[in-house]
């Protein structure tokens, strides 16, 4: 529990890092910067690994909390008529399980909302635009023009222009695609627009592109925020308590341990909760 | 100070025996000195029990003086009573009002089974005790002088410290897991401070945790209650310390 919590400590600061772009990149260009981030994020070979190393603390953090609960509470069969656990443990303390299981709930909404629709529901999810360069020979003058155009990626793996581009007639636009996918090759698969996704879903009407307005937003707020409650509380207990399982328990830094925990219980989930405020605020 | 007299409200934990139904039930019992102790309370009930030709209630105790770890109770929902530091015997009734009423419970956990009424088997504890809690030191003969082998100041008195534990199980009882770690905790810290203990540290720690497995307690989730019921104040530091030898032990394999 706790060498698996712990690294799901430092896996909450990475998300956090990346959430906290969503504050502060703002228009297009923080757009296109936020899902570059998240493309990286999806395809970096290392990050991959260390996703599955996180897949896998997460499930063994759940079996083992769920083994260790049944094995606690098979412990005293028969419990008090009178019990008075206020007097000598925090709330937080006692009810990990609990908390934990309010935090899987939350995850497997999270994963529904976010990843899932991000990994899978590929179709479902409009390309971020991209504006890129190629060179035009003009038949002409037999001159090799330099020219940009806004395009995005389609499920086919086409680029096609954005709309507004103009277009004068449908030859154009064919060699314009077969240009544009010459140059696919270097620009990759094109960014997923995780981006207006999110803010989308926090209720964002600003986003065009196809993403309906959230009527849910206000709700999903309000689970997200009361998750982040939740989360406090099991950090709360859980960050000092790692270590203490961990033999590491010292009169001299045992004090900053527990201090750094809750500032941790704090601030983390604090700011986690804070970013989709924002985000709703400004909607 | 001039004692005082009140009358109390009791609810106890009757069991008959080790397989029968228990139940709580409520007794009356007037003209409690403040004075006296907790125990002497519980005397003075089966005193009135016993009057009425009713059977007395069994509780455990022996020194009655905190030192002993016999008695036990769950007072009020907590170990040992409402005061911290403190074993049962050395509670007293000034502690309470008049009209109180006060839960008396024996300690609730699987590796603690009821014998009777407010007493249960803590031979689980004993058992662990023999998995590794001892050196094996030649103690006849020419034995040498303990004090001939020079242990610092600071370790000398943490294995003290441990070693103050009297064993009474305060520590499983107000666990909400049934967790024996902080028993187990000071019993494997008293030994591997000290250069009597090395020797048999890695065995020990592995022997006694499997044992302290086997009775059935839980595991440890941290919540600190122990540290805070156990009469004599010892430190989580024992469970982390104890979590470390096994760690070690563990890896070293």
């Amino acid at each position: 529990m706790a060498l698996t919590g712990l690294f799901l400590c430092t896996f909450l600061v990475g998300h956090l890092a990346g959430n906290l772009q969503l504050v502060f990149s703002t228009g297009e260009e923080g757009k296109r910067a936020f899902n570059e981030y998240a493309y990286f994020m999806a395809h970096n070979p290392a990050i991959k690994l260390l996703s599955y190393v996180t897949y896998i603390s997460i499930l063994f953090h759940i079996v083992d909390g769920f083994m260790l609960t049944i094995q606690n509470k098979k412990a005293r069969p028969v419990g008090y008529a009178y019990n008075k656990p206020s007097a000598n443990s925090s709330m937080a303390s006692r009810n990990m399980a609990v908390l934990g299981t309010l935090i899987l709930v939350f995850l497997a909404t999270h994963m529904a909302n976010f990843w899932w629709k991000a990994k899978v529901s590929e179709d479902k999810f409009p390309l971020h635009v991209k504006e890129i360069s190629f060179q035009q020979n003009n038949e002409m003058t037999g001159q090799v023009q330099k020219q940009t155009m806004k395009l995005y990626l389609t499920t086919a793996g086409n680029y096609v222009p954005v709309d507004g581009f103009i277009v004068k007639n449908k030859t154009e636009l064919y060699e314009a695609q077969l240009n544009a996918q010459k140059v696919e090759l270097k620009m990759g698969e094109g960014y997923k627009d995780l981006h207006s996704l999110v803010f989308a879903f926090f209720g964002h009407d600003k986003t065009k592109q196809g993403f309906p307005i959230n009527d849910m937003a206000l709700a999903g707020l309000i689970f997200y925020v009361i998750s982040m409650l939740v989360l406090g509380f099991h950090l709360w207990h859980g960050f000092s308590s790692a270590f203490q399982t961990l033999g590491v328990n010292h009169p001299a830094y045992t004090p900053w341990i527990k201090k750094i925990g809750y500032g941790f219980a704090i601030l983390v989930p604090g700011l986690f909760a804070l970013i989709p405020i924002v985000i709703f605020i400004t909607k | 100070m001039a004692s005082k007299f009140i009358n109390i409200n009791l609810k106890i934990w009757r069991q008959k025996n080790a397989n029968a139904k228990g139940s709580l039930e409520s007794y009356k019992l007037d003209k409690v000195s403040t004075d006296s102790s907790f125990l002497e309370m519980l005397d003075q009930l089966n005193d009135q029990l016993i009057n009425e030709q009713k059977e007395s209630i069994a509780f455990d105790h022996d020194c009655r003086e905190g030192i002993c770890g016999m008695c036990s109770l769950y007072i009020n929902g907590r170990a040992h009573g409402p005061e911290t530091g403190t074993t049962t015997c050395q509670l007293h009734m000034r502690k309470f009002n008049d009209g109180d009423t006060i839960y008396v419970e024996p300690w609730r956990s699987r590796a603690f089974p009821i014998i009777k009424d407010l007493v249960v088997d803590r031979s689980a504890f004993d058992r662990i005790q023999q998995a590794g809690g001892f050196v094996s030191v030649n103690t006849s003969g020419r034995t040498m002088d303990a004090n001939a082998i020079p242990i610092p100041k600071a370790d000398a008195d943490k294995a003290f410290e441990a070693a103050a534990c009297i064993g009474c199980g305060a520590c499983v009882a107000t666990c909400k897991n049934g967790s024996a770690m902080l028993f187990v905790g000071a019993k494997v810290s008293q030994y591997a401070l000290l250069p009597q203990g090395k020797v048999e540290a890695k065995e020990r720690v592995v022997n006694m945790v499997r044992q302290m497995d086997e009775e059935g307690f839980g595991n440890c989730t941290n919540t600190g209650a122990c540290e805070i019921e156990c009469p004599k104040g010892i430190s989580l530091e024992n469970i982390a310390r104890m979590n470390r030898e096994f760690l070690f032990a563990a890896a070293k394999g």
